[in-house]
């Protein structure tokens, strides 16, 4: 028995993996978001190109900056926090300056998740916080809208796009005014349904062509990312559709009982952030709940708040404090949903 | 709300899909093992009390031989695997990691081993008490893997009324296929232990439950079993661990044991295939548990295969028989989720030991295994065959709250299948916790009590 040579290794069992690991999950939502940027850049051109890059490059410098202070091992290597940058580009107008974008990514990561403790600690989805912040700290900024597919997009930035930092970046409708042929409102779809009561005609939702974040463009290549991720199980596909579900639940008696005054549902879920929100925020797996019933009522909570935010709230967009409040209450939602233990007749 | 028990009527909900690796060895026929020189016969090799010694040190002992007695109900006798001379009896390592007992039995090399010690029995006319009697001194316990003492399940409690018995021809657990073999090998062995018992528990029916990647042992004992309407076999889907007796139930009978219940309280008895064909191959003779097919395999085997192998047989014999490749790094007793890493070669075979998986070593990434924080993907939550929430139980086991994991989040519902720890893209250990939540639970009662 002596030619046995063995270093044996001890493990607990089980002693095989499912190979996937955290980076695979994250990179997966990566690919699924870069067609969503890529479309983003060629509706906006140059300026939403460098607000991607912004963001996404301070986000990592954040995340490394305080995974040093916290004497955390990096982890900068597993993609969540290249989700976070491009996420937040997607939220932003095109011509963002790009020193509030920074503010804004750093604020993401250090505020919205290194404080909490880094990966899988944060409360909110981190993207949001920082897009919440800078909301509030410019709010002109945040509200200043340029059309997509200008002639121009690739040629000049917008002129927004690179104010001096701790500036007020400079009024840009003469500029559109110069470039653009048509007259331009300046107003998002959202904006001119609720204070013009305009329509926009529903092709040009689907295929992005009107103002809005950088990301509020196609929902159709949205979705297709979301239905890669899901057919992946990288995406808990309950979320996004109880998100939309509870956005049509509210909005269709509204418009049922006055077509005239509130958006039909259809305009509901192609407008606006909600189908980027439904698919890629509010389905951030770290905050939002993990049972069964939970996923439900923390989506269809979601989606209802957005309209109501809509219908009656003094902003044109929800989506943002809708996915923020879920966030915030999915822990709650978690533990009083409980899965039914097999077995156990007496619980539900 | 239960929609795979709705989509699909021979499965449960929940549960992982590894892959299987059984290629390696179904096909194999089971071949016997020659002896070691010195076995090594554990007096406890089963739940409950260990078996006190027959014989002393010195003494020269006839294969089958009783050399250790029952000590009271839930415990069973041993007997010799082999003519030789008891030289010792010692603490010896075992595979759980304690020391424990054990006859240290020279084999006389000169032996042919043909000789086999037995006292026949008529099975025709025995009762069904007399078939418990029998099974008992067998020295029989549940070869899948639990070693629970088999005659001990024959009788349930009074207040259960056993109206199935389900022989559990599974084997979800990937690379073993001794079960596989048993049933192609051996169905009259099988379908004779499966009568001996229906009649003991005094149950019409029996279903024997095998999974769908076993369609030839399907139809084998389909053949077998052409006159015989009580006895039926039934496909179930091949997922893991559809071997775990609350699933089985589940799929099969679409029963749910209550948390905390044996399957007799759904009126069910459930029995490991090779457990079954064991009784019907040794209760004729009176003989004893003496030896067990073992599957060993993994990409660390030179020559995988199912082997007859005598209990008391070191690991060490087996594994230099079957050679080991030069990246073998990890020697897994029993199946790979949820089997046990040994440390010492010199631990011996033991009657619930179904399986020996040597895994090669891991291409080097450590990055694999490097455990990060719960991302509350849910993957757990949708593998958990008891519908737990690892998730959850895994946070308190991060801050220590042991007890609430117990009160509210049902931790002794736990059979530490694996399947959580499997999916986990973090590479969080949560079986591992839940075992030492467990046993601190228990350590802390014992002193509450004590």
């Amino acid at each position: 028995m002596a030619d046995i040579k063995l270093t044996t290794a001890l493990h607990s069992s089980p002693h095989i993996k499912q190979p996937v690991t955290v980076a695979q999950i994250m990179r997966n939502v990566v690919y699924a978001l870069l067609p969503v940027c890529a479309y983003a850049v060629y509706a906006f051109g140059l300026s939403v190109l460098l607000l991607l890059i912004t963001t996404t490059v301070t986000c990592m410098l954040t995340e490394s900056l305080f995974c040093r202070l916290a004497r955390r091992p990096s982890t900068v290597d597993d993609w969540s926090i290249v989700i976070t940058g491009l996420l937040l580009a997607l939220t932003l107008p095109p011509g963002f300056p790009l020193w509030m974008a920074a503010v804004a990514a750093f604020v993401a990561v250090g505020l919205g998740k290194a404080l909490f403790g880094g990966l899988g600690y944060n409360v909110m989805n981190p993207a949001l916080v920082g897009r919440a912040f800078v909301q509030a700290a410019f709010p002109a900024a945040i509200t200043t809208w340029t059309p997509p597919f200008l002639p121009n997009r690739f040629s000049e930035l917008i002129p927004t796009t690179l104010t001096t930092p701790f500036m007020q970046p400079p009024a840009i409708s003469e500029w559109i005014a110069s470039v653009q042929i048509d007259a331009f409102t300046g107003a998002t779809p959202l904006a001119l349904r609720k204070f013009e009561h305009i329509s926009t005609p529903l092709p040009d939702l689907l295929s992005g062509a009107v103002a809005g974040s950088a990301g509020e463009t196609s929902a159709i290549i949205i979705l297709l990312g979301g239905v890669y991720l899901a057919v992946r199980r990288m995406l808990d596909w309950r979320i996004p559709v109880a998100v939309l579900l509870g956005a049509v639940i509210v909005s269709l008696p509204f418009w049922m009982t006055g077509s005239e005054r509130y958006p039909d549902p259809l305009f509901v879920l192609l407008s606006g952030g909600l189908m980027l929100g439904a698919v890629f925020m509010a389905s951030d797996m770290v905050a939002s709940p993990v049972t069964p019933w939970g996923v439900w009522i923390y989506g269809l909570f979601i989606g209802m708040l957005t309209v109501i935010i809509r219908l009656f709230g003094g902003l044109t967009e929800g989506v943002m404090y809708a996915i923020l409040l879920g966030n915030a209450l999915s822990p709650l939602i978690s533990g009083v949903t409980q899965t039914r233990i097999f077995g156990d007749k007496g619980r539900t | 709300m239960n929609l795979g028990a709705l989509f699909s009527a021979h499965t449960f909900a929940h549960g992982v899909h590894p892959a299987d690796y059984k290629a390696l060895t179904c096909h194999l026929p089971i071949r016997r093992l020659p002896f070691a020189s010195t076995l090594i016969v554990p007096l406890s090799q089963h739940a409950g009390k260990a078996s006190i010694p027959l014989v002393q040190p010195g003494q020269e002992v006839v294969r089958g031989q009783p050399i250790a007695q029952a000590d009271g109900f839930m415990s069973v006798p041993q007997h010799a695997p082999a003519t030789g001379r008891i030289k010792s009896i010692e603490l010896m390592p075992s595979a759980r990691g304690p020391k424990i007992p054990s006859f240290i039995l020279h084999v006389y090399e000169a032996s042919t081993q043909q000789e086999l010690y037995e006292y026949r029995h008529d099975i025709k006319t025995m009762s069904g008490d007399a078939i418990i009697q029998a099974v008992q001194d067998a020295g029989m316990v549940g070869l899948g893997g639990a070693a629970f003492p088999t005659h001990v399940k024959m009788k349930p409690p009074a207040e259960h009324h056993v109206d199935v018995l389900v022989a559990n021809g599974c084997e979800c657990e990937p690379y073993l296929t001794c079960d596989h073999r048993v049933m192609l090998e051996q169905p009259r062995n099988l379908i004779q232990g499966i009568r001996l018992v229906q009649r003991a528990l005094g149950v019409e029916r029996a279903i024997i439950g095998i999974e769908d990647n076993k369609m030839d042992a399907v139809h084998t004992l389909q053949q077998h079993l052409q006159d015989a309407a009580a006895i039926s076999v039934q496909a179930v889907q091949t997922k893991y661990p559809q071997g775990a007796e609350k699933m089985l139930i589940k799929s099969l009978l679409n029963r749910e044991v209550p948390p905390g219940s044996f399957p007799s309280a759904v009126g069910v008895s459930v029995f490991n295939v090779g457990t079954l064909a064991q009784i019907g191959e040794l209760l004729p003779h009176g003989r004893g548990v003496i030896e067990r097919v073992v599957t060993v395999s993994g990409a660390g085997v030179n020559k995988p295969g199912n082997y007859l192998v005598p209990v008391g047989t070191p690991v060490e014999f087996l594994l230099e028989f079957a050679g080991i490749t030069d990246k073998a790094n990890e020697v897994i007793l029993g199946g790979p989720m949820m089997g046990m890493s040994v440390s010492a070669l010199d631990v011996p075979v033991t009657k619930a030991m179904s399986g020996m998986v040597v895994l090669e070593k891991p291409a080097a990434d450590t990055k694999h295994a490097k455990v990060l924080p719960c991302i509350r993907c849910g993957y757990c939550i949708n593998a958990c065959p008891m519908h737990l929430n690892p998730s959850m139980l895994g946070m308190l086991a991060n801050s220590g709250d042991y007890e609430t994991m117990q009160q509210d989040y049902h931790l002794n519902d736990c059979f530490e299948c694996g399947s959580c720890s499997y999916v986990c893209p973090s590479n969080i250990p949560l079986v591992q916790y839940f075992r030492i939540a467990k046993s601190i639970n228990r350590e802390r009662a014992q002193q509450g009590n004590g």
